[in-house]
């Protein structure tokens, strides 16, 4: 990469408090977003992506720890000061939120939602708000913007609640996005729409994006590159045209096999053997050395980094899968 | 918050004050013996030319149904009979001893609103030690029953600490509030435990909630997500608990009127009940049931405008 990344996490780590102990929950995190790029953070639930999403913000619960390094612009989110953070979360970087019936508050009106980030946050007058987030609505494919603009959380459906929830993080007019599984919430033809809406609104504002899915098939459809993490670390981080059975590690191979396929639809669904780990649980050795088909003795005692340089990516495994020259082939 | 849902709730309680006047009026038929008998004062050997008297008066021949409808078109008017005990009609006595009470129940109510809802939300936000000890003193103040709290109030700043007098009602503004400190103290104190305990596990709950975080994460002030987030989401149960309370502390006024002889339409009630005065125990029984069931209806209706998600819930 020539230019620097807009946003670069460097061997994060977060330790959150269970019950008055530190548990260490995300162990280790590497990832970049050039300006303007999209980049999937894929991992089951529990694998510590949202938390790694949360720490782009310095939105992280009460107690907790961070190790390692976030860097927006060059500028260290964990050591920014509350002002700092503040006028950050204002104006640099917005969040999408899986759950829109959750994230926005029932108790207010639809306007003032989409407004408070304006008002609130930048001082800008409320007409001039009004005027620039009713704009907004047009775009994200909400028409009668101004009868939405008076209307109530519960009155709007589930796909219209996250288009406002993408108004509000739009209008804050940031250099990066955060979506936080953003139609993991929602029905399967609304998802499609969501995910139009956004991938317009990006290319409009050369906006970059960090996706938070557990949706293989979605990151690679929508992204440049796929971080893969699993129980707190990142294991695999590859670009996503590599994605289809040419990944390096284990844990990416597995996932990518556990897919149900259209062409296939009788085959029995596999899965991974055993059960994916949250990060306070990993041994001493690599973390998936409990489920991996490939295992050998150094993997249970020595953690792998993720150096190794697997083509154009890294791979955090002692044995990473070679490329066979049909695989490399099939993509040339 | 709809129209059907305020006509729902008018009707209803329109149903409730006609179940309850019911009762009422019924009350005096259940109780043993002539009910004319009950209307003199429960005396030994009524003169019979006076029962007859009564009988018509009050109508006690008619059918149950038909006297009932006399009695409550009365009431409607205004016109709750005649008290024998007192020999002044019950409309006059109810007058003359609202004022007192209304005084002891704002009083108190306004000690519940500001006490309860301060001191939860300083034990939610602060958290830590300050949160152990406002849910542990607050627990305590509901645990207390109010005549105890009541016996406990006298004790220490009335007569150790001679702060406040121990008895009556005063004259003039700060007269009725010296007087009533104590009583008012007495009857808040359950109330602010309770409305306290419900205000600090709302605002909690609101602290922790995903649209906190939303608005947190877009750079909104503290201050202002505070305000505009957590009070505003967690003012709908803290007004309505408070509504509850407000009604609680009508009905046990009764019991802290004559603990502290403040007088008071409780304390007539509990009087005329001792000398069977029927007619101004049924009147007093209507003023508190009409005043707590419309209390209640107004703080559901508040509720609902509000926060319209509890209008759609309610109608249902």
């Amino acid at each position: 990469m020539s230019t620097p990344p807009l946003l670069r996490i460097d061997a994060l780590g977060i330790d959150l408090p269970v019950d008055g102990e530190p548990r260490t929950v995300v162990h280790r995190v590497d990832l970049g977003i050039p300006e303007g790029a999209a980049v999937a953070l894929v991992g089951e639930s529990g694998s510590g992506k949202s938390l790694t999403a949360r720490s782009v913000l310095g939105l992280l619960p009460r107690g907790a720890h961070v190790h390692g390094e976030v860097l927006f612009a060059g500028e260290s989110v964990p050591r920014m000061r509350p002002e700092r953070l503040r006028t950050f979360r204002a104006s640099e970087v917005a969040m999408v939120f899986q759950d829109p019936r959750a994230h926005i508050n029932p108790a207010r009106g639809i306007g003032d939602f989409l407004i408070e980030g304006l008002t609130t946050a930048r001082g800008v007058p409320a007409a001039e708000a009004s005027r620039k987030v009713t704009a907004i609505l047009r775009e994200v494919g909400i028409p009668d913007a101004d009868r939405r603009m008076r209307q109530r959380p519960h009155e709007l459906s589930g796909g219209l609640l996250q288009r406002v929830m993408i108004a509000a993080a739009l209008a804050a007019e940031p250099r990066l996005l955060l979506a936080d599984e953003p139609t993991t919430a929602l029905d399967v033809t609304t998802q499609e729409e969501v995910m139009a809406i956004i991938g317009e609104a990006r290319r409009a504002r050369g906006l970059a994006m960090l996706f938070i899915t557990h949706d293989l098939e979605l990151a690679a459809a929508v992204c440049d590159r796929v971080p893969v993490m699993y129980a707190g670390t990142t294991v695999e981080e590859l670009p996503a045209d590599r994605l289809r059975g040419r990944a390096s590690h284990p844990y990416t191979r597995a996932l990518l096999a556990s897919r149900p396929s259209v062409s296939d639809a009788g085959a029995e669904l596999r899965s991974i053997p055993g059960r994916p780990l949250s990060g306070f649980e990993v041994p001493d050795g690599c973390a998936f050395s409990d489920r991996c088909p490939h295992v050998r003795d150094l993997c249970r005692n020595e953690r792998p980094e993720p150096g190794g340089f697997v083509e154009d990516g890294t791979a955090a495994c002692h044995f990473p899968h070679p490329l066979t020259s049909e695989e490399t082939g099939s993509h040339a | 918050m709809s129209p059907r849902f305020v006509v729902a709730r008018l009707g209803m309680l329109v149903v409730t004050l006609l179940v309850s006047s019911l009762a009422i009026h019924g009350a005096m038929f259940l109780t043993p013996g002539d009910p004319a008998t009950l209307l003199v004062g429960g005396s030994r050997n009524p003169d019979p030319a006076v029962l007859a008297q009564i009988h018509r008066e009050y109508h006690l021949d008619d059918p149950f149904i038909q006297g009932y409808w006399h009695w409550l078109g009365n009431c409607l008017q205004g016109d709750f009979g005649k008290s024998l005990v007192y020999r002044d009609s019950v409309a006059a006595l109810i007058g003359d001893r609202a004022g007192t009470t209304l005084a002891l129940v704002v009083y108190a109510s306004l000690l519940v609103l500001a006490a309860g809802t301060v001191i939860g939300t300083v034990a939610a936000l602060r958290g830590g030690r300050t949160e152990t000890l406002a849910t542990t003193v607050t627990a305590g103040a509901m645990a207390v029953p109010t005549f105890v709290m009541a016996v406990l109030l006298i004790w220490l700043f009335a007569v150790r600490l001679a702060w406040f007098p121990v008895y009556g009602s005063g004259e003039g503004f700060t007269g009725t509030l010296t007087h009533l400190t104590l009583p008012a103290v007495a009857l808040a104190m359950t109330w602010i435990g309770y409305v306290a305990q419900v205000t600090r596990t709302a605002v909690r709950a609101e602290l922790r909630s995903e649209h906190v975080e939303t608005a947190r994460s877009r750079g909104v002030p503290e201050r202002t997500v505070i305000r505009r987030h957590v009070l505003h989401n967690a003012s709908g149960p803290v007004f309505a608990v408070s509504g509850v309370g407000i009604a609680g502390i009508i009905a046990t006024a009764a019991v802290i009127e004559q603990a502290f002889g403040t007088g008071g339409l409780g304390a007539l009630m509990i009087e005329a009940a001792a000398k069977q005065d029927m007619a101004v125990v049924q009147a007093v029984s209507l003023v508190f049931v009409v005043v707590f069931v419309v209390i209640n209806t107004a703080v559901d209706l508040i509720s609902a405008a509000l926060d319209p998600r509890a209008a759609r819930k309610g109608a249902r």
